[in-house]
Parts: structure tokens; C-alpha cells; sequence
């Protein structure tokens, strides 16, 4: 089911496609610690293990070894919701928090045993809003930890659109409870600063027949990992996680998926699209996708690509697809990593298109289609805006 | 009246860590509303004139000089030279994945023309040109050559071609690959060009088969890097009947 590329991987970047049939996950056993909330669970990584393999661990500005201490006011988070949701300040032992998911590595067990506030946002069930909750975090150039709850109760719809901005070094978790038939989309945008690392886990259980739409769009920081995880408290439930990247000289930028198919009859759609350009450029992307034995009607398909604008830049995508019942409806993945090479830039500049245009033109093309399904209007044109600044920047 | 001037071309490529030279002296002007037919063996060169006219990155100039208008076509970068009016229809066009058939068509000929044309005019005339090569509408809708058969492609650079109007156009190899139909649509495009008397066309051919359709002004024989022979069409049929052995070294024709 891996998709034939139509042009061939640049040196240096790597696509792998599996698809196991297998009485057991090897998601859980391929980490090297079983999910806790407690740092003390995980080893300090060296960097060979496989969930942190391509991560500079020595960029993390030690986040993974205990040496990133919080200093005064690292980020600044400011909530912004509209009439009728309940945004609270919490303390660590507050029994909302860690609801929607574990954290699976160090760096995220680090953030949970090391907050001392979170954000709890909730919108009550059934109501349904028409303005986004904007949530600001802000980076003030410290260390920092953090934990954010967004709760939606039976039958409520909300669009969240997280902006992360400045510069931090911030290990996070997010979690996202949606109770049955509830919809919430959650736009995370990571804008930061030329010196950022951003590490964070996304959780988001989703309810009986609830709908879940997460779009991630990372453009800035030294290094960025996150890790979007979907998991169905019952049936019925759909989840669609897109990503876009756009992966600058000398930027980290890793995206690593799980999406774990625990109640029958649920689907999930997972689209990402990446572009890199410059020197030591590298994206990574990982998705994992399990059927467990009791997702009878299992509806998944998922998909990775990068276009390599420029030498250079390094691209590793790992789709993983298992499977541990056979009665499904479908299951797929495509993995596939072009260059822009010299042969298409001189083929558009010998029809008149100024170098600079044709660069532009193939990065619009690649991503409109993936902007498109967002679906949210105002999000569109922000992030069509601001592909074309990350153009006009690196294309200068 | 467009002229484009070559003056003793050489070019050069490095392949296999040593610098090759391909072209060894190129002359030949071709005027507007003239039509010249460049016919040679395989591997002599006529591809290389044609990327070497169109500022290629891989091929060197190392000796010679390019005018058009007396403008020097050199010094221009490669969109520099299509917006002066240069056109090529390649050989082998390249797939441009993201990018869809009309963005690509419009962008470039915004670019040709100064000015993006007035969208209902374009859309008619985008259209009505395709529909004259027997292009699907759907076509517009794929990216650039993506998945394109070989035929598919070579209509959609003479649709540009129709579209862009340049003052001189450099046709390599359009027949090839080409049945008979698709020839004849493909060449009925090309003649609707020259029917304007505005264009200058170089049609570089290894068969004599297009000029069938085409009928040349001129026929230049080329081989090993340079023109080795020229005349009327009557040349093109003593190469139907005689083919190149004539003209390769060894006497051993392609
Ligand atoms: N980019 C390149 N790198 C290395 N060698 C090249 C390159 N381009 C052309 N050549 C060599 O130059 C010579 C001329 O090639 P060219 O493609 O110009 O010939 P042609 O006359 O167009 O042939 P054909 O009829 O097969 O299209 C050949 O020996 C070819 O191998
Ligand atoms: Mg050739």
C-alpha cells in the first residue's frame, strides 16, 4: 500500500512503509519504557533508542536529562474564550488533569512531574460556539513546563487555535477530552523564535461518536517534537490530524503520530505535508497506527510528504500501520519524499517564470490541497499568508 | 524583424569528471516567419544546441556568441531569454508535482507577456487552443506532465507554444515518440504558429517524418557538434534516402 514517489528520495533522506499483521503491538514494546506519569520511570536516553534515534538529544537544552530547570516566568499563556466556557488555573493534583493520555517519554513524564500550574478549559456540554478559544503561549526565553487541558462535554462543538510564540525551551502536555458526539478542532500553531525547543505530547481521547480534527502547523524553533496521539473512549468516533511543516537550515523538526484504534467502528485520516529548504535542515515524521483486536469497522488511512526544495535538508518518514484484526473496512498509508530539482526550475524559468516565482508556485501547489481541508476559513488564509512569509524569508 | 544570430558556439559538460566538448562551432541564423530543420545522428549534439540556446545550468559556453535582435542571449538568465522571446519545446519535459497545468500556464504567461491576461479571455483562449490538440479539459487540472504519456506531453509544450508565442522556437524532437495522429495534431499546432509569420522556428529532427507536415525553408545537416551541410528541403530527402552515413565519422550512421 506504500504509494510509488514520483521523484526519486535526495540523498540522505530516508522513507520506510511498514505494515505488520501481529497478535500484539510492537508500539508499545518498540519504546524503551512502558507510558507513566513519572520522569523517574524513564531512563535518561543516549539516543539510540528508537523513539529518540533522530532527535539531537544535545539540542534539547536538557529537557531529557533533569538539567532544564523551570526559571521564573518561562512562557506566558493567555486564554482568550468566548461566553459560556470555563477557563480555570489549576493546581498539580486537580483530578481533570492526565485524563486523555500517558506520557510515553522522558521528556514528557519530565513535563508532568514538573508543572506546577495548568490551564483547565472547558465548554459545557452542548453548547456550541461560534468564535474560537485562542490560548497564547508566549515564550520569555526560560525554561519551562507546562500542562493544558481542554475539556468539551456531550454534543459541544469549539475551534481552539494555540499560538506558540518567543522564545523557550518548553516540555508540555496537552490533553483533549471530547465527551460523546462532541467536534472540536485545535489549530497549534509553533511560530517560535530561531532558538525554541518545544517538546510536547498531545492527547486526545475521543468520545462515543465524537469528532476530532487536529491541524498542526510548525514553522519555527530549533527544534520542535511533538506528539499528537489519538485514542477512542467508544465507538463511533473519527479523528483527522493534519500537519504542515516547513523546515528551515538548521531546524529539527519532528512529528511523531500515534493513533490507537481501541474501539470498534472509528476512523482516522492522518494527512501531513512538509517542505525543508537549507543546510541541515531535517524533518521527521512517525506514524504509528495500531488496530487493536476489538476495532472491528476500523477506518484509517494516513499519509506523509515532503518536498526537499534545496541540498541539504534531510527528510525521515516512518509510516507504521498495525493491524491485529482483519475486520476492517480499510487501512493504508503513503510515504513519499520529492526533490524540487534543478530540472523543474530550469523547465518553469524556460517558460518566463522568475526562479523565485517557480519556487513559490511548487510549495503553494503542495500544500493548497492539504490547507484546503482544513476547513476552518480564517485559519486557511493565515497559514497561506504565512507559507508565502516563510518563502519570501528563505527564498531571499 | 527577429533574428536570432549563433556565431561559432562552443559548449562543453563535465560527465564523469572530465569536460566534454559537444558543440565545436555552431553557425546559423534563423530569421521570423523562417523555418530551419536541424536533422543529425543521435548523440551529435542537436539537444545540447537547443538546452545550450535555452541557458541550461549543465551546458558551458566556452567559446562564441548568441544574439537576438542583437541582444546577447548569453548573458541572459534562462527566464530572461523566454521573456525576450526565446521558446523550447523539450524533448523530455519534466514533471512538476504540486503545480497544476492552468496555475503554471497562466503564471507563465503572465510572466512572457508583462501582464497577467484578462481572465475571460484566457480561460476561452486556454480552452479553445486545447481543444485544437485534442486535449482533454482535464487536463488543466493535473499537475505539469505528471503522468503524461509521451504524446501527451508533447502536445502540452506546443500548447505553450501556442499560447506563449515567442519570436523564435526551438522544437526538439516533437515528432518522437509520436503515432501517426498524434503527429498531425501536434504539427497542425506548430504550422498555426508559423502561419502568423511571427515566429522564427528551429525544428530539431532525427526523422524525416515531420517535415511532412512541417515543410522546412532550410535544411541543416548536424553532426558532431556542428553544421556540417546546408540546403533546401531537397536535402531532407537525400537524407530520407541516404541517411547519415555520409556524415559520421567511420561511415557508420546512428
Ligand atoms: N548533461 C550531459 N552530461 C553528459 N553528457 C552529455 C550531457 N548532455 C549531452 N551529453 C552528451 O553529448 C552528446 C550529444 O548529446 P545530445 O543529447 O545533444 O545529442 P542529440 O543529437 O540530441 O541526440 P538524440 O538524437 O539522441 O536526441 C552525447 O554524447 C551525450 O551523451
Ligand atoms: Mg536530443
Amino acid at each position: 500500500m506504500a504509494e510509488a514517489q514520483n521523484s526519486p528520495t535526495p540523498v540522505g533522506s530516508t522513507t520506510a512503509g511498514q505494515i505488520a499483521v501481529a497478535a500484539e503491538s510492537t508500539v508499545a514494546t518498540r519504546m524503551s519504557a512502558p507510558p507513566s506519569f513519572d520522569v523517574a520511570d524513564f531512563p535518561v536516553p543516549h539516543g539510540r533508542e528508537e523513539e529518540w534515534r533522530f532527535t539531537p538529544l544535545e539540542r534539547l537544552r536538557g529537557l531529557h536529562d533533569g538539567t532544564a530547570v523551570a526559571a521564573g516566568q518561562g512562557v506566558k499563556v493567555v486564554v482568550e474564550a468566548p461566553e459560556g466556557v470555563t477557563v480555570e488555573t489549576v493546581g498539580r493534583d486537580d483530578a481533570r488533569l492526565g485524563k486523555a493520555g500517558t506520557p510515553v517519554d522522558r521528556v514528557a513524564a519530565q513535563a508532568y512531574s514538573a508543572f506546577e500550574q495548568a490551564s483547565v478549559v472547558t465548554v459545557p456540554k452542548e453548547t456550541q460556539l461560534t468564535e474560537p478559544i485562542r490560548i497564547a503561549v508566549h515564550g520569555e526565553g526560560g525554561a519551562a513546563f507546562g500542562h493544558q487541558v481542554v475539556e468539551l462535554g456531550a454534543f459541544a462543538e469549539a475551534v481552539v487555535v494555540i499560538d506558540h510564540t518567543g522564545d523557550a525551551v518548553l516540555a508540555a502536555n496537552i490533553d483533549y477530552v471530547l465527551g460523546d458526539g462532541a467536534k472540536l478542532t485545535v489549530v497549534s500553531v509553533q511560530d517560535w523564535d530561531d532558538r525554541a525547543v518545544h517538546v510536547a505530547q498531545h492527547n486526545a481521547l475521543v468520545g462515543r461518536d465524537a469528532s476530532f480534527k487536529s491541524v498542526v502547523v510548525t514553522f519555527g524553533g530549533d527544534l520542535v517534537r511533538l506528539h499528537p496521539r489519538v485514542t477512542y473512549a467508544g465507538p463511533g468516533g473519527e479523528a483527522e490530524l493534519y500537519g504542515l511543516y516547513f523546515t528551515d537550515a538548521g531546524q529539527h523538526q519532528e512529528h511523531r503520530l500515534f493513533v490507537d484504534h481501541s474501539a470498534p467502528h472509528c476512523k482516522s485520516n492522518v494527512a501531513y505535508k512538509g517542505a525543508l529548504q537549507g543546510e541541515d535542515a531535517h524533518a521527521v515524521w512517525i506514524g504509528d497506527v495500531l488496530i487493536e483486536a476489538r476495532a472491528e469497522g476500523t477506518d484509517t488511512y494516513e499519509m506523509n510528504r515532503n518536498l526537499v526544495l534545496t541540498d541539504g535538508a534531510r527528510v525521515d518518514s516512518v509510516p507504521n500501520l498495525e493491524i491485529e484484526t482483519g475486520e476492517i473496512v480499510g487501512a493504508g498509508h503513503a510515504s513519499a519524499t520529492g526533490r524540487f530539482d534543478d530540472e523543474q526550475l530550469f523547465y518553469l524559468m524556460a517558460r518566463g517564470i522568475p526562479e523565485n516565482e517557480a519556487r513559490r508556485l511548487v510549495v503553494r501547489g503542495f500544500f493548497a490541497e492539504l490547507v484546503q481541508q482544513i476547513g476552518v476559513q480564517d485559519i486557511e488564509e493565515r497559514l497561506l499568508t504565512k507559507i508565502e512569509q516563510e518563502l519570501e524569508a528563505s527564498v531571499a | 524583424m527577429a533574428t536570432l544570430e549563433i556565431r561559432d558556439l562552443h559548449v562543453t559538460v563535465e560527465a564523469d569528471n572530465a569536460t566534454k566538448e559537444i558543440l565545436k562551432g555552431v553557425d546559423l541564423t534563423v530569421k521570423q516567419g523562417e523555418t530551419h530543420a536541424i536533422m543529425g545522428p543521435n548523440g551529435s549534439g542537436k539537444s545540447t544546441l537547443a538546452y545550450s540556446l535555452a541557458g541550461h545550468p549543465k551546458y558551458t559556453v566556452t567559446g562564441g556568441t548568441v544574439t537576438l535582435d542583437g541582444e546577447d542571449v548569453l548573458a541572459m538568465s534562462v527566464d530572461e531569454r523566454a521573456r525576450a522571446g526565446l521558446f523550447l519545446a523539450m524533448q523530455y519535459p519534466v514533471e512538476v508535482p504540486g503545480v497544476s497545468v492552468s496555475n503554471f500556464l497562466r503564471t507563465s504567461a503572465t510572466a512572457v507577456r508583462g501582464e497577467a491576461p484578462k481572465l475571460r479571455t484566457w480561460v476561452k483562449e486556454v480552452k479553445e487552443t486545447m481543444e485544437r490538440l485534442h486535449m482533454d479539459p482535464s487536463f488543466a487540472e493535473r499537475n505539469v506532465n505528471e503522468g503524461f504519456s509521451g504524446g501527451e506531453k508533447k502536445r502540452h509544450e506546443i500548447l505553450q507554444l501556442e499560447l506563449l508565442k515567442p519570436k523564435i522556437a526551438i522544437l526538439d524532437e516533437t515528432d518522437s515518440g509520436l503515432d501517426v495522429d498524434a503527429l498531425r495534431i501536434v504539427s497542425e499546432g506548430v504550422n498555426r504558429v508559423r502561419e502568423t509569420g511571427q515566429v522564427g522556428t528551429l525544428l530539431i529532427t532525427h526523422y524525416t517524418r515531420i517535415l511532412r507536415y512541417i515543410k522546412p525553408d532550410h535544411v541543416h545537416v548536424f553532426a558532431d557538434g556542428r553544421v556540417v551541410e546546408s540546403g533546401g528541403p531537397e536535402l531532407a530527402d537525400k537524407l530520407e534516402n541516404e541517411g547519415y552515413e555520409a556524415y559520421v565519422k567511420g561511415g557508420v550512421s546512428a
